[in-house]
């Protein structure tokens, strides 16, 4: 009896030694070369494998800022600049700074803006929509309110507001650049997201000519050059009917709002207004 | 004039619905159903509308207050389950018996897999086998057909008990050396038990509710292919194996081997290749894949019947050949233009 | 009504996979061609063909007389397009057409019916046999002529294979399998005769000895006809066909004639096959023994509330609210108008839109015929792989295109898809299959020619 016992446990015993040494060995055949950097990298990135970055997920990001030789390029939208700091401390690089930016919908065509013109029936996405005709209003280029933008959204920051539109929830925004790629009309766009919040940008893409785009939705942009000229810092340009504000030259003077006969043009994170100025609805109704 | 509508081509339909072809299984039932009333009385009708009930509340419990969805009960696939799930059962059986089935089919068997499309298994037979396993005695306690005519109800075996349970005590005389004082052969256990062919075609035997009479399945089968429910692949698959398997191995020993028609015509055989295996979301999507499928089906449920432990092997053939289904598919190609 | 049909139906030729058989309609099957009046103003699009748009040759202000070129050919693939009236050009215009998207037109206003010299009132009275083929195939592409069953594409381009093919059979598509529509079928009865010529000359261009006309057997009538015609042509015949959808599908019908299959992502021409539409024979027809371009067309005008559905010549750039008023108004209870037919046909938003070389047909759907019912989880119930005629599995092709993954959509053969929609017609629970196939399939071909770019 104890002889089978002792038999037993003796040969497990052996048995253990031989895997484990047949391990060893075999580890350090196969053993791969891999920077020690790249998992301290990936350890502070967010892990939330956007893609934002352009990057096939955060390891992806991690090696490719390992193997690069400035940070030149290289952002990570979702942690910011407060992450890129980090890893460039942790690498010993320098820190490039990226002017933190946020997702734009550049379209105002509410119900009350664009009458519907006909009713969509087939599957509920904007890139089939946009690939059988022009949507259910008379803009060919404005929103189709499918929500294509929603269901690319990983960080959940987008989501149709009661007017149809896709409307961004700033706080939750990473600018990932998901919702950019989803938009078959590229209506979304990243701009930089300005001080304290607060931009001014062209909230139409309709490349109709005035009268066209005017019949289509009420806020379209008509190309009317009212703007541009109006603009002290040369930021605007108007292309192909619709007009365009240069983010890096845009000094938020606000000018450009009041100017447009259409509300087309938006403002975002301002105070409100003094009351002696002119409203942007007073001033139109003047023009 | 009101906006016109506007979606991509094709811009017509052909009528067709999950309804209809829920339905038409449901009516393609009704044969079997009556059948079941005729010889098992009242009881028939009551496992049965226990066993619907109690898969139409789950579901809607289900679907309202676990997964928080519009409640689909009515689109006929939880009452294809309660009537499948009722055949299976001997009428003898408790009624919370039956509740407890119908949770395990509804809730593990679909719905835990995402509901009506996206199940592995065939809801009704995890239903059927989870009771199987776990109430033996009073899953297998088969009254004789008695009608309305008696309360009392006798019990027997069925026929494939009765074949396997005489065959096993053979062998154990055999091994204990003792004079075989019974019947030895398989033709002669039958005889001694007077169970005849026709006996087995309209159902006048031992069984669970559904599955006593082949010919009003029979009936179903025809209606469900005229009405283009299911493809005729699947069945003739697993009759066709079932019926070349068993014949090789009746010629090859006809004292040991009971012969192709005894086991197509008894068990759930009929019931599970009609209405079980052709079951749309469980089974293959491509001809070749479904012959596949329903050759697998035949060959498991011999195995199981002739050399397995349990009389009746269909429902386990059945699950078994569900696990493979997705194996199948991916195998299977469709025939190339 | 459609006499018996024949007595061996059931072994008529057929291709051999999937199918669908949808309810006929034919509902202006007995209604003889008739000539719709000239509307006030046409939309002529600069784009009505399948590859690059013609560039306009006139400008606002320009007299211009029917027949007169007023788009050139702009590159290989591509077509002429000529002034369907004559009158005065009073813009070049962007105008939404069956697209749904604006694009450049050309708009004239009607001002008599004058023509363009050069096009003969009566045929010339030469024979298939006195043209040459390079003549032939000169007076197509000058014609403007486009394939009309609803591809579009260029005809002169179709007739010249690429080196190294050579045609042996020219089939005519003459099955019209798309419900409601009747033109080809009218077109085949009442000018069995031209067709003939018209076959005559494209064997001629292509230099080959047969031809098949492939005909559904629920066109009867047509059947007749053009087989006592062709009994008196050498090499052309008549092949009476199963009445199944989508055999007027180039693959599907090469199948049924001949027997042979077109090899996934080649052209007909591998298997020595040309296929040409009836309308495309006729339109054929009159250019070259009439010099006519490509400027007018049947129309059938159908539906179920529809008061008079009936078979209309009218000119191109008429606008199809001219073709509802002929055909007796639009039903009050319309929802959806279509143009095309009601399997592979066009939605579009609005009756203004203009007769292009493609349009076979303008469907009225009512109401309650033109919604949608919502769609349910798939049931796996198979009915979908035993329609595709491709011998696809569509609820697979679905199901990988919304999650976007092009690359094992290639390997599933999704470019293969031929569009027919028998997938979404059968589906039980009514997924939009198609819907997001064609995306798949769009999101694949951009994968696909990406590749090659970067190879090259």
């Amino acid at each position: 009896m104890t002889t089978t016992i002792l038999f037993t446990i003796i040969s497990l015993c052996l048995i253990g030694i031989a895997s484990a040494v047949i391990l060893y060995f075999v580890a350090q055949k196969f053993k791969v070369d891999e920077d020690p950097r790249i998992d301290i990298v990936e350890e502070l990135l967010p892990g939330a494998n956007c893609g934002g970055c352009g990057k096939p997920g955060c390891r992806g990001f991690a090696e490719a800022t390992v193997k690069a030789d400035s940070l030149d390029g290289l952002f990570c939208p979702v942690g910011g600049a407060a992450t890129m700091t980090k890893i460039a401390s942790a690498l010993g690089r320098e820190v490039v700074m990226q002017t933190p930016k946020i997702a734009v919908v550049r379209c105002n065509g509410t119900c009350e803006h664009r009458p519907r013109t006909s009713h969509y029936d087939g599957y509920k996405s904007c890139a089939v929509e946009h690939s059988l005709y022009r949507g259910e209003t008379d803009c060919a280029y404005g929103c189709l309110g499918c929500g294509d933008c929603v269901k690319a959204c990983a960080f959940d920051a987008i989501r149709m507001d009661e007017n149809g539109l896709p409307a961004v929830d700033e706080e939750k925004c990473v600018a990932c650049g998901a919702c950019v790629k989803a938009c078959p009309r590229n209506i979304i766009e990243l701009r930089n997201q300005g001080p304290k919040g607060r931009r001014v940008f062209v909230s139409c893409v309709n490349k109709d000519k005035g009268a066209a785009a005017r019949k289509a939705c009420a806020a379209a942009c008509i190309g009317c050059g009212k703007c541009a000229k109006e603009c002290p810092f040369g930021a605007i340009t108007v292309e192909n009917n619709v007009a365009y504000i240069d983010f890096n030259k845009c000094r938020l003077c606000r000018k450009c709002v009041s100017a447009c006969p259409t509300h087309a043009i938006h403002e975002v994170n301002f105070p409100a207004r003094k009351i002696t100025e002119a409203t942007p609805e007073a001033s139109t109704t003047e023009a | 004039m009101s906006n016109l509508t506007m979606s991509l081509s094709p811009h017509i339909h052909n009528g067709d619905s999950v309804e209809k072809n829920m339905y038409g299984v449901l009516i393609a039932l009704i044969p079997a159903f009556i059948c079941s009333v005729i010889f098992f009385g009242w009881g028939a009708i009551i496992v049965t509308a226990v066993s619907v009930a109690a898969c139409l509340i789950f579901e809607y419990l289900i679907q309202k207050y676990l997964l928080r969805q519009n409640p689909t009960i009515w689109d006929g696939s939880a009452i294809i389950t309660g009537v499948l799930l009722a055949f299976n059962l001997p009428v003898s059986i408790p009624l919370w018996i039956v509740a407890i089935g119908a949770l395990v089919a509804i809730g593990v068997g679909k719905m835990s897999f995402g509901g009506l499309g996206n199940n592995i298994f065939n809801p009704a037979l995890v239903g059927r086998v989870f009771l199987l396993i776990s109430f033996p005695v009073q899953m297998t306690t088969w009254p004789t057909p008695q009608g309305f005519a008696t309360t009392d109800a006798v019990t027997g075996a069925t026929p494939l008990a009765i074949v396997k349970a005489a065959l096993a005590s053979n062998g154990t005389e055999a091994a204990s050396g003792a004079t075989a004082q019974g019947p030895q052969s398989v033709s002669e256990i039958l005889a001694a038990h007077g169970i005849t062919v026709p006996d087995m075609l309209y159902g006048n035997m031992g069984g669970s509710l559904g599955e006593v009479a082949a010919i009003a399945l029979l009936i179903g089968f025809a209606y469900m292919l005229l009405r283009k429910i299911i493809t005729w692949h699947i069945p003739v698959a697993i009759f066709a194996t079932v019926i070349v398997f068993t014949g090789i191995l009746h010629l090859a020993n006809p004292e040991q081997f009971a012969g192709p028609l005894f086991h197509l015509f008894t068990g759930g055989l009929m019931l599970g290749a009609i209405f079980m295996a052709t079951d749309y979301v469980t089974s293959p999507m491509t001809h070749k894949g479904m012959w596949i499928y329903g050759i697998g089906i035949g060959v498991l449920t011999v195995l199981i019947r002739v050399f397995g432990s349990y009389p009746e092997g269909m429902s386990f053939a059945i699950l078994i050949m569900n696990g493979l289904t997705p194996l199948i598919n991916r195998c299977c190609k469709p025939q190339k233009f | 009504m459609i006499k018996k049909p024949l007595k061996y139906n059931t072994v008529l030729k057929t291709f051999k996979i999937g199918g669908v058989h949808p309810p006929e309609n034919k509902l202006s099957a007995q209604a003889p061609i008739s000539v719709l009046p000239l509307p006030e103003q046409v939309i002529i699009p600069l784009s009505q063909h399948i590859g690059a748009p013609a560039i306009p040759t006139v400008k606002k202000g320009d007299r211009v007389k029917a027949g007169q070129l007023i788009g050139q050919a702009a590159g290989f693939i591509s077509a002429n397009i000529h002034s369907s009236v004559s009158g005065t050009v009073v813009g070049i215009d962007s105008v939404t057409d069956a697209s749904g998207y604006a694009r450049p037109s050309v708009i004239i206003k009607v001002e008599g019916d004058e023509w363009e010299d050069t096009v003969l009132e009566k045929a010339e009275a030469k024979k298939p046999g006195d043209y040459s083929k390079e003549e032939i195939i000169k007076a197509i592409a000058a014609a403007g002529i486009v394939g009309m069953g609803g591809a579009t594409f260029p005809t002169q381009v179709k007739l010249s294979p690429p080196p190294g093919n050579k045609a042996e059979t020219l089939i005519v598509n003459g099955v019209e399998c798309e419900p409601y529509l009747t033109a080809d079928h009218r077109l085949m009865l009442e000018h069995g005769e031209e067709l003939m010529t018209g076959v005559q000359l494209i064997m001629r261009a292509l230099d080959v000895r047969r031809a098949v006309v492939g005909i559904e057997n629920n066109k009867r009538d047509a059947i007749e006809l053009l087989t006592r015609l062709a009994a008196q042509i050498p090499g052309v015949e008549v092949c009476p066909l199963k009445v199944r959808y989508p055999q007027g599908g180039e693959k599907q019908l090469i199948k049924a004639v001949t027997g042979k299959s077109v090899p996934s992502g080649g052209l007909p021409i591998a298997v020595g096959a040309v296929v040409q539409n009836v309308g495309t024979v006729y339109a054929v027809y009159e250019a070259v023994m009439k010099h006519k371009p490509l400027v007018e067309r049947v129309v059938t005008v159908t539906g179920k509330a529809v008061k008079n559905p009936g078979n209309y010549l009218c000119r191109i750039g008429t606008p199809i609210s001219k073709l509802i008023e002929a055909a007796g108004g639009m039903p009050e209870d319309t929802g959806k108008v279509i143009s095309g037919g009601p399997m592979m046909g066009k939605a579009v938003m609005s009756t203004e839109i203009a007769v292009t070389k493609g349009t076979s047909g303008v469907l009225l759907m009512r109401e309650n015929e033109s919604r949608r019912p919502a769609y349910r989880n798939c049931i796996r119930c198979a009915k979908c792989v035993s329609a595709c005629p491709m011998g696809l599995e569509p609820f697979r092709l679905m199901l990988l295109s919304e999650q976007g993954l092009t690359e094992t959509l290639e390997q599933e053969r999704v470019m293969d898809c031929i569009e027919c929609g028998s997938c979404s017609f059968t589906c039980p629970a009514h997924r939009p299959l198609l819907d997001l196939i064609r995306l798949g399939k769009n999101r694949t071909g951009q994968m696909i020619r990406a590749r090659k770019a970067k190879n090259q």
